[in-house]
């Protein structure tokens, strides 16, 4: 069973206590009313679904309820890290150079 | 060549009469309050509520008969099991906050022996060894496929918060897990 780290209950809990919810650090237009249909469709439906590091937001729903962020790899499914919604994105280059660093160290 | 395993079979009343590890009890009517608010309002509201708001997870504070449940960063679950009013307690803290009457929306479920950790992890994920969840601790989750929410209200001890149209749910499984536990 995966264990996901909630941020906002400070512990790994279980894969069942959480939601997926989509990319992450997507910002919606503050003129949406104005935006041409592309520029919409790009807000709205165009996804990236990359193969490996990916930030997306999860949601502790039957836990403390709360939306947040994390890096997870879509091939393995390890979560490098999880952090606050509001938090900045973190780093990319600094997430695999850990991961390299935690590889070496092995 | 692989040994076979060899499932034994239980009659199908076995786990209606009760069980040596654990104790299942419906627990009494009692008042509940669904509590959201900030940070700023839960001096007031705790005062106005004769119980301290907890403010770290998985925590919960007990005044009387009257528990106040950690559920996430703004929300909270009073339990009173006395005669106390909790909405108009709440109305007089004088300060912003959202308080939703639930007390017919929930039952709970007493888990109590030496198979109360068993039966409830029987559908329930959570680390619930005495370290990881000590007595006060409190959590929602998730027992098989329906949400609860668990207080360990003694070493042996559980109450299992659930939505009344889940319970039949809810008992069927811990029942279920009780008599597993025995094994
Ligand atoms: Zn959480």
């Amino acid at each position: 069973m995966l264990l996901i780290y909630c941020p906002y209950c400070e512990e790994e809990r279980s894969e069942l206590e959480f939601r997926n919810a989509g990319d992450a650090h997507i910002v919606r237009p503050a003129n949406i009313a104005e935006i041409s249909d592309e520029e919409f469709e790009e807000f709205f439906f165009l996804r990236q679904n990359p193969k490996g590091l990916f930030f997306e937001r999860w949601r502790h729903i039957h836990g403390c309820g709360r939306f947040f962020n994390a890096a997870r790899d879509t091939v393995s499914d390890r979560f490098y890290t999880t952090y606050k919604a509001g938090e900045p994105k973190p780093d990319v280059a600094a997430i695999l150079n850990g991961e390299q660093d935690k590889g070496a160290a092995r | 060549m692989a040994d076979l395993a060899t499932a034994t079979r239980n009659a199908a009343l076995t786990t209606r009469g009760g069980f040596a590890e654990v104790v299942l009890t419906p627990a009494p009517a009692a008042s509940r309050l669904s509590l959201r608010a900030g940070a700023d309002a839960l001096p007031g509201l705790s005062a106005a509520l004769g119980v301290t708001l907890p403010t770290r997870p998985k925590t919960s504070a007990l005044s009387g008969k009257r528990h106040a449940l950690w559920l996430g960063p703004d929300e909270w679950l009073l339990i009173d099991e006395g005669e106390g009013d909790l909405m108009a307690a709440a109305a007089s803290s004088g300060t912003l906050h959202s308080a939703v009457d639930v007390s017919h929306r929930n039952v709970a479920v007493i888990v109590s022996g030496p198979g109360a950790e068993v039966a409830i992890n029987s559908g329930c994920p959570q680390d619930l060894s005495l370290a990881i969840f000590p007595i006060g601790a409190c959590s929602r989750t998730i027992l098989g496929k329906v949400e609860i929410v668990l207080l360990r209200i003694a070493e042996d001890t559980f109450r299992v918060e659930c939505w009344r149209s889940f319970s039949p749910y809810v008992f069927g499984m811990l029942s279920e897990g009780a008599a597993d536990a025995g094994h």
